[in-house]
């Protein structure tokens, strides 16, 4: 049985906006909701990027002279998480997750499209609710951590401001979870298996479970939290008999998977722009599987790897060693799989290429210095240092951030039906990696010779390099512009992209640029052989069930 | 053509492996050395950057290497190769790395237990009978075990207790209180620490040591400073606006310099 409705019939379209308004709507499109998503998410950016900037002015003197001190604690803890919580994970999984699922399971849309716009509507409200408790009476000030007793005795406003808009944003997080477990398992188009969906489906539904496993033990630690906070409860209280590394399991039993939500979908994204713009198929589908679903599940018991300096007695310590260490094996698979995918190759260096390319590179480095911060013996001197800020910012803005601009690259075409500049792509791409490195690379030095993080005064015999590190941090604030430029300047003049700009055979190619609502004129093509590349392959890597 | 490629393939890894030991003996970030478990963690911090020197070049030059030679020149037109696998190079890379991985966890099990993190910690009650024995948490434990064999009665017990936003030192010895840590070189000092407000974090990186100092719970660091100077003490948790300037020093003196600050701050007479 098929049903094939033409997009005019479509009983949304009537009751739904169109043009430019829809974005701003209550829409059901998974389509416009993951547009929502990534635009949302670049202007959040913008702002944590800006704050990014306001701590590198502030280190560019040992002294602490830019702002007040106060502030400066707003300001760190304000960049962590918006960069977290509405910047990285909506996009690599609320964006592309919404953009793209329904194409490569061969579904008209999510399988739940109301609660997937509620999902996103939580996150505009809860980032402005953030934002605006700067000004109320001053912004959460204990870090994105908001390790207790701190997180008690800081003024009270603005932590249940941050612990309300977390709450939210977690809530928003679960509802796009539950929404891509149903439709990877429940909307698959009949005759498609499960081994033959696209590896971002796969990266997805590894996310999705950590998601739904993790986030609600963060949402009751928070709540838990805010009752120490208004009703003098005790469960963090040191003061009242509570006990504040048992908050710091709890927050870690999130927030460790919480790297992975982040970048498992980004493992997925790379691994669908590199055998497109390598004409060639994925190296190792099945490995590819399995050690994503090996990432889930050793990700889910490493967390007190983050509390080797805190009271934690032996056997732990080695335990979470052992299997943080282990995490490297399935991500080394995905590492070198993706290297074959490029060897042997027809490599066209466009942007896209080049940011999933930098990507392979900056997170290469973030997983050697992620492996020796799991030796408890390596980890008790660096801890809490801005080795651990290098490290953490090769993991998720060399990791994450160069992925989503590698898929915005690749993408865009699809979104709007016309072509990005790919000389100014590459420019952008240039500057971004030059600035990254740069900022962040000194910082591995700084944190072995005795800088503690989130400090706004250090000992004077680091200036040099923090100077260098904030020339960096300019860099990346100036690279954005010719990507700004480029993005404009395509939607209003850009080259018609047509239908298949990249030759590519995964369903959402398969369609015209923009899909039309309910994503095909008539029947959902299915896609046995996603990454049916490659010179000698004759078979007929698709068909088109009429 | 398989003799050439395998030639190359040996040459290139020997170089890339000789290049990142060169590297690692080479390139020297950490500060001086001036405990008796740092040397142990310079050498698995040697040992972590060889491997890492390796990992990173290898993976780098091969990226960049695919990028360039495998570039879609101008004109060309068609597809790669239809490679979508290859069984035996897959159990190559997953059993390389976890082979690397287990002996990576197993030499830093070595170091680790060589600083003696997996001695029980205990601590002297000083005559106090309590009905439970005190828990009390700590980090890596009193050295290399060649100082260990000394008996513990030797050892300089000092209290550290730390405020938003400083350290003070109470030596039980002569019940002097001190802002900064003074210690003798080469006598193990056995530090307990206790929070009064927020999380601290007791960090010198000439000792390469750290641990957080815990309201409500103590903890309990063991070290053996071996050179004489003047070191910083960082606080490496965040605790608040002056986080940053919560800073103190620790003056590793000679013991007879040491003796003399000792009798010129006591209390009572020892």
């Amino acid at each position: 049985m098929t049903i094939s409705l033409k997009p005019s019939n479509s009983p949304q379209e009537k009751l739904q906006p169109t043009g430019w308004l829809k974005y701003l709507s209550f829409s059901l499109d998974h389509k416009v909701i993951g547009l929502q998503y990534l635009v949302c998410g670049f202007l959040f950016y913008l702002i944590g990027g800006s704050l990014a900037g306001a701590i590198r002015v502030e280190l560019i003197s040992p002294l602490s002279d830019f702002m007040p001190r106060e502030v400066y604690n707003q300001v760190l803890t304000l960049h962590g998480t918006i960069m977290i919580f509405l910047w990285i994970v909506p996009v690599v999984n609320g964006a592309f997750g919404n953009y793209l699922i329904p194409f490569y399971v061969g579904a008209r849309d999510m399988a739940f499209p109301r609660l997937n716009a509620v999902a996103f509507w939580l996150i505009p409200p809860s980032g402005l609710m953030l934002i605006t408790s700067y000004f109320i009476n001053g912004a959460a000030q204990s870090g994105w951590t908001a390790y207790p007793p701190l997180s008690i005795t800081t003024p009270a406003a603005g932590q249940i401001i941050w612990i309300l808009s977390v709450l939210l944003l977690g809530g928003s997080s679960i509802f796009g979870g539950i929404n891509f477990i149903a439709t990877i398992l429940k909307l698959r188009r009949p005759g498609l298996k499960l081994m033959q969906l696209p590896m971002y489906c796969w990266a997805m539904l590894g996310t999705s479970i950590l998601v739904v496993l993790s986030t609600p033990v963060l949402a009751g630690t928070l709540i838990l939290l805010s009752f120490d906070i208004v009703a003098h409860t005790g469960f963090f209280n040191p003061s009242l008999g509570g006990n504040v590394i048992v908050y710091q399991h709890l927050f870690w039993f999130y927030s460790h998977p919480a790297v992975y939500i982040m970048v498992l979908p980004a493992f997925g994204l790379v691994s669908e722009i590199l055998p497109i713009h390598s004409r060639k198929p994925l190296f190792g589908y099945t490995t590819m599987v399995f050690s994503i679903m090996g990432i889930v599940v050793l990700g889910l018991v490493v967390w007190a790897h983050h509390m080797f300096t805190s009271g934690t007695p032996p056997w732990m310590r080695l335990f979470f060693t052992i299997a943080t260490a282990f995490i490297a094996v399935p991500t080394g698979i995905k590492f070198f799989n993706w290297v074959a995918t490029l060897w042997g190759g027809k490599i066209s260096l466009n942007a896209a290429m080049l940011f999933s390319c930098g990507f392979i590179i900056n997170f290469v480095l973030g997983g050697i210095t992620g492996v020796a911060l799991a030796q408890v013996p390596f980890d008790v001197h660096v801890h809490d240092t801005y080795f651990v800020v290098a490290h953490f910012h090769y993991i998720v803005y060399g990791g994450s951030v160069f992925v989503i601009f590698s898929s915005i690259y690749h993408w865009f075409p699809k979104f709007t039906g016309k072509m990005l500049n790919e000389n100014l792509g590459r420019f952008h791409f240039i500057i971004t990696f030059i600035g990254f490195n740069l900022c962040f690379a000194p910082q591995h030095w700084l944190g072995l010779n005795g800088m503690p993080r989130r400090v706004a005064e250090y000992d004077p015999q680091f200036q040099l390099i923090n100077q260098i590190s904030s020339v960096g941090a300019l860099l990346m604030a100036l690279s954005t512009l010719p990507f700004l430029w480029n993005i404009l300047q395509s939607i209003l003049y850009g080259n018609e992209a047509g239908d298949n700009p990249w030759n590519a055979l995964t369903p959402e190619w398969l369609t015209s640029s923009p899909p039309p609502v309910e994503n095909w004129e008539g029947e959902a093509p299915l896609v046995l052989e996603p990454y049916g590349y490659g010179e000698k392959n004759s078979k007929n890597t698709q068909e088109s069930m009429k | 053509m398989p003799k050439l490629s395998a030639i190359l393939t040996l040459t290139s890894s020997l170089i890339l492996g000789v290049g990142g030991v060169w590297i690692a003996y080479n390139v020297d970030m950490l500060p001086v050395s001036a405990s008796m478990n740092a040397p142990v963690y310079d050498e698995l911090y040697r040992v972590l950057f060889i491997i890492g020197c390796i990992l990173f070049i290898g993976m780098t030059a091969l990226v960049i290497y695919s990028l360039i030679q495998f570039r879609r020149r101008p004109g060309e037109t068609g597809d790669g190769i239809d490679l979508e696998g290859n069984i035996s190079l897959e159990i190559f890379w997953t059993a390389v790395p976890a082979i690397v991985v287990l002996f990576v966890g197993l030499y830093s099990y070595d170091i680790y237990d060589r600083m003696g993190g997996m001695q029980p910690l205990m601590h002297d009650h000083s005559g106090k009978m309590d009905n439970q024995a005190e828990r009390v948490w700590g980090g890596i434990g009193s050295g290399p075990i060649e100082s260990s064999s000394r008996t513990n009665s030797s050892s300089l017990p000092i209290e550290l207790t730390a405020m938003q936003f400083a350290f003070i030192f109470h030596y039980p010895k002569g019940d002097i209180i001190s802002g900064e840590l003074h210690v003798p070189v080469g006598r193990e000092v056995s530090l307990k620490m206790e929070s009064k407000d927020v999380i601290h974090a007791f960090w010198v990186p000439q000792f390469r040591l750290k641990q957080d100092v815990i309201p409500g719970q103590p903890t309990i660091l063991n070290f053996t400073p071996t050179k004489a100077g003047n070191f910083p003490i960082v606080c490496a948790e965040l605790c608040g606006p002056y986080h940053g300037g919560m800073r103190s020093n620790v003056i590793v003196d000679e013991q007879e310099d040491f003796d003399t600050w000792l009798k010129e701050n006591a209390k009572e007479s020892i």
